[in-house]
């Protein structure tokens, strides 16, 4: 466990979700028979107590790093005036999370109450008294702290994307919003880092398996290392010598060795059972397109571009509530196509749309979920083509925003 | 009430007598229903020898039994098994529990010896026993063509239930199996053939549109599950699709678990099956999954064997004809006997006699259990009394008597203390943990080591407890959780439960099972693996070392694994942790 507490700690740092040091860095608990934690805190007589009331065996809490404490603090404040829950609608939050419950003080029986029903809650308000100060987030795990940190991680991107995407639907609409104005002002600066346009990866041709595995293991760690993908959602693939190498379900991209399954095209072996959830949509666009990389990411102005819809066209759309399923117009960023679907195979699922716009763009954007890119040999192409797109749909995020917004 | 009917049924066979009783609802709300339930009406009778006229047989449904939920039509067996002597039980797949529920019985516990073979048959609020000497030596084929149910649920038993086979099992309608824990035989030993339930009445739901929504959550996040609804899942695969994985994993049980790799296994795979058979989707009743397959051609209308009959069929006694493995398959179902309990019993006898199996004579030997003639008759009572007979009892691969599964616990540390502290033995659904040891869900874990594994597997063990009781299938949990449970419970019986009150009842429900074994002297002395996991090593690989399981680390795990469940050091459940659970005491 104490690995364990420690690693995890590590990566909220490293994903730029938490200060390395201070009250602001991570603090994660795991219990076997004994309980451990990776550094001393006055939190900490409160959060073992957490450990008393649910059965659990790790947790992790974290005060956000910039800007996920403004827009947090922000949406969490927000949220104890109406229902008490952010109701993020991209599609990790409404798959997994649901909603993101919110309290107001650091107070236990409010927090465990919280727990009890939800994977992760938001403590939004400083106590004078006790000195605590929020914005923080909680989650817990039953197996592993890496269910915290997937979980914490889950909710600030989800928080990100869902303050953007109200913000820009909030111009559309005309609804003045000073506040908000506030918070968008306060973490510009944050999106004013750049997307390298090209990258230096493993060069095809590969003439060894394990060039495949080394190939992917780079490319899955240069995905992290550039925020184009939060905790361990998405995904790659790399087709060699009739065979799919696919990252397995849940795998951490920066933490591919050792993860990545071999799928045999002629389905002569089931081994891909652990296989990432969009196995299905990778083989159909392998085989529709030809292409032999391809590469899932989850960059935030993709996913928000995607939810970015005319306010007016929308309230008068039959499926306004079912737009990561139903939407029904054919939409473009650029010359990239935007297309339903939710993770998995169901009737629903994106295996049954990406696939075929793959067959005329190399990059598609599934709707509230991220961007998929295919390449003909190798990731660099690929790689390339994911951040111009991210780039182009920040660019054109913050020209609608300047467009909208009065002087 | 929602959710629960209210009401048992007590069928005594001795005095041919039928009484109902209802159920409070504070009982239902503490044990839930399925195993919770069964463990309840069983804890009286855990003193009892085991064939004793007065242990009941058990059939309970759950709250959610017979409503949209999904995976909810099942039921659980539950009684004192013949071939561990700790509590036996086995949820039941098929019909027969959304029946049985829609007839308006939370359950039904059945006790006494009837003198001659009987059958219990419910239709709605009536119930009879009916003669059944005409179907005694029937095979389950047989007695289901016999009775041709057609809606109607059946549970029955075949000649190894009638022949006292230890592990014989009682076979739903016609494909599905409560397999573990020789509950056959509790059956036969009542003189039990049959149960046949058809109910035209339905389960009422507090809130059907907060149902329908979280039945909704359940469906996406199964959608988005690879192990269940992806290419290779086992709504495509069946649960066959383990098999590769389990063979790339290196933990496939070979030879009786001298090894764990096997050089054929790629050619006995389920993609084999496909090819070979091609099976099509069936499923228990309000399954979207439909993990069970039926062959369409070669032997059409056959089941497919699942996992764990496929490789121990194979690897583990040393065969390479997936034909064979459907026909055994096919002739434990129809004879009534646990293929897990049957391949394993057979490995031993193999490993022991030293004579390798053909076909044919494997496929022979299966019968000579369950008619009970020649070597049969040794056999009948299980690998551990078979090699104890023989002298040689570490050849026997079970754990407290009950035959192990098709994971080798030297190639997933956690699946090694699931095995070793389960309640009704060498079982891997207890604590379930190929779920994050294999399949990565909720997140993976390093399966190569005990660290917070005691936790861990006690946290699983009340999880699939409470999945046992409402009543679910396990394999839906590789995807959804009980947070998504508690809303379809919730909206089903009206009151406002979480996940972590779920828990509660589930750390409830088990430790009722600890109180029951420890009345029947188990201790941490069963609590314990076949020696040759601590001295042998498995088969590795380049890049995969299946060393030996350290026993000192194991031992470790064990005692923090009681302390977290709040046993004694000794193995044994105390009274005030049976008070603080709300669980009724009994001890020796």
């Amino acid at each position: 466990m104490e690995i364990l507490v420690k690693k995890y700690a590590h990566k909220l740092v490293d994903a730029g979700l938490a200060a390395p040091s201070g009250p602001g860095a991570p603090l994660v608990g795991g219990l076997d028979q004994d309980l451990v934690w990776n550094r001393t805190a006055p939190e900490i007589p409160v959060l073992e107590r957490i450990f008393l009331h649910l059965n659990i065996n790790s947790l992790v809490f974290l005060r956000p790093g910039f800007p996920y404490d403004r827009i947090i603090r922000f949406l969490a404040g927000r949220a104890l005036k109406a229902a008490g829950t952010i109701m993020p609608q991209d599609c990790e939050t409404r798959t997994f999370l649901h909603d993101l419950p919110v309290v107001e003080q650091f107070d236990l029986p409010a927090i465990v109450t919280a727990l009890k029903q939800r994977k992760t809650v938001i403590i939004q308000g400083n106590d004078r008294n006790t000195g605590f100060f929020g914005p923080a987030v909680i989650a817990p795990g039953t197996v592993s702290p890496e269910q915290g940190f997937v979980h914490i991680s889950s909710v600030c991107f989800a928080c990100f994307v869902a303050f953007f995407s109200n913000y820009l639907t909030g111009l559309k609409t005309g609804r003045k919003d000073p506040e908000m104005d506030q918070v968008f002002d306060q973490v510009l600066p944050f999106l004013q880092k750049e997307l390298p346009a090209s990258f230096d990866l493993m060069h095809s041709p590969f003439c060894r398996e394990k060039d495949v595995y080394a190939a992917m293991v780079q490319a899955g760690r240069k995905i992290v290392d550039h925020g184009l993908v939060d905790s361990y959602f998405g995904n790659l693939s790399c087709c060699w010598n009739n065979t799919l190498y696919i990252s397995q379900t849940g795998a951490s991209l920066d933490e591919l060795t050792g993860c990545i399954d071999p799928v045999p095209l002629d389905g002569s072996s089931t081994a891909g059972i652990t296989a990432s959830s969009e196995l299905t949509a990778h083989l159909e666009t392998i085989a529709r397109t030809g292409c032999q990389v391809i590469l899932h990411g989850h960059p935030k102005f993709c996913v928000i571009a995607s939810m970015d819809c005319d306010p007016v066209r929308k309230a008068a759309c039959a499926f306004a509530d079912k737009c990561h399923t139903h939407c029904p117009v054919p939409r473009t960023i650029g010359s990239v196509p935007i297309v339903p679907g939710e993770v998995g195979t169901g009737p629903y699922g994106l295996c049954n749309t990406l696939p075929r716009a793959c067959e005329t763009s190399d990059s598609v954007i599934v709707h509230g979920h991220g961007l998929f890119v295919t390449g003909k040999t190798d990731f660099n192409r690929a790689f390339s083509t994911l951040a111009a797109v991210e780039t182009l749909c920040k660019t054109r995020y913050l020209e609608q925003v300047r467009y909208l917004r009065p002087a | 009430m929602y959710g629960w009917s209210g009401k048992i049924a007590l069928i005594d066979l001795t005095r041919q007598k039928i009484d109902v009783q209802p159920l409070s609802p504070d009982i239902c709300t503490r044990y839930l229903g399925g195993r919770g339930m069964g463990g309840l009406f069983l804890q009286p009778a855990a003193t009892l020898d085991r064939d004793h006229p007065d242990v009941p047989v058990c059939l309970f449904t759950g709250p959610l039994t017979a409503t949209s939920a999904p995976t909810s039509g099942r039921c659980h067996m539950v009684s004192i098994s013949p071939l561990t002597g700790l509590m036996a039980d086995a949820s039941v797949g098929g019909k027969i529990g959304v029946q049985l529920k829609r007839a308006g019985w939370d359950g039904i516990v059945i006790t006494g010896k009837s003198n001659t073979p009987v059958g219990i048959e419910i239709s709605d609020s009536h119930i009879s026993l009916v003669e059944a000497k005409i179907l005694w030596g029937m095979t389950t084929d047989a007695v289901h063509q016999h009775l041709n149910p057609k809606k109607a649920g059946l549970a029955c038993i075949g000649p190894a239930g009638e022949n006292r086979v230890r592990f014989a099992a009682v076979i739903t309608d016609r494909y599905h199996a409560a397999g573990r824990t020789g509950l056959g035989m509790c059956l036969g030993a009542k003189k039990l053939k049959y149960i046949l339930v058809s109910g035209t009445g339905r389960t009422r739901v507090k809130d059907p549109e907060l149902l329908k929504q979280a039945r909704q959550d359940i469906i996406r996040v199964t959608a988005a599950s690879p192990a269940l609804m992806g290419r290779y899942g086992f709504s495509r695969m069946g649960t066959g699709a383990m098999y590769d994985l389990m063979d790339n994993r290196h933990m496939m049980p070979t030879d009786n678990f001298s090894a764990t790799w096997y050089g054929s296994a790629k050619n006995l795979n389920a993609a084999a099956y496909a090819r070979a058979y091609s099976p099509k989707n069936h499923g228990c009743r309000g399954c979207h999954i439909l993990c069970k397959k039926i062959g369409t051609r070669t032997s059409a209308g056959t089941a497919m064997p699942e996992f764990e009959t496929m490789s121990h069929f194979t690897a583990l006694v040393g065969l390479q004809d997936i034909h064979l493995v459907t026909a055994a398959n096919q002739r434990c179902n129809s004879l009534g006997m646990d293929t897990i309990s049957a391949a394993v019993t057979l490995a031993c006898f193999r490993e022991i006699t030293q004579k390798d199996f053909t076909p044919a004579s494997l496929l022979a030997l299966l019968d000579d259990i369950a008619l009970d003639r020649g070597q049969g008759k040794a056999l009948k009572k299980g690998a551990a009394a078979y090699a104890g007979s023989m002298g040689q009892p570490d050849a026997a691969m079970a754990v407290k008597g009950l035959e192990l599964p098709a994971y080798d616990p030297r190639g997933a540390y956690g699946m090694a203390l699931g095995f070793a502290m389960s309640t009704r033995g060498g079982c891997h659904l207890r604590a379930y943990p190929i779920s994050h040891e294999i399949l990565r869900k909720p997140v993976a874990t390093d399966r190569f080591s005990f660290s917070g594994k005691a936790r861990i597997i006690k946290i699983a063990e009340d999880s699939n407890a409470v999945v046992d009781s409402l009543i679910a299938c396990k394999f839906i949990f590789f995807a959804a959780g009980l947070e998504e449970y508690a809303k379809v419970f919730s909206a089903v019986t009206g009151q406002d439960v979480t996940a972590q009150d779920l828990l509660a009842a589930g750390e409830r429900i088990y430790y009722n099972e600890r109180i029951i074994n420890s009345c029947r002297g188990f201790d941490a002395r069963h609590d314990d693996l076949p020696a040759r996991f601590f001295t042998q090593p498995g088969t590795g690989a380049s890049q995969i070392r299946v060393p030996p399981i350290d026993r000192a680390d194991f031992l470790q795990a064990k005692a923090a694994y009681y302390s977290v469940r709040g046993l004694t050091q000794n193995g044994l459940p105390t009274r005030k942790k049976a008070e603080q659970l709300g669980v009724s005491w009994k001890s020796l």
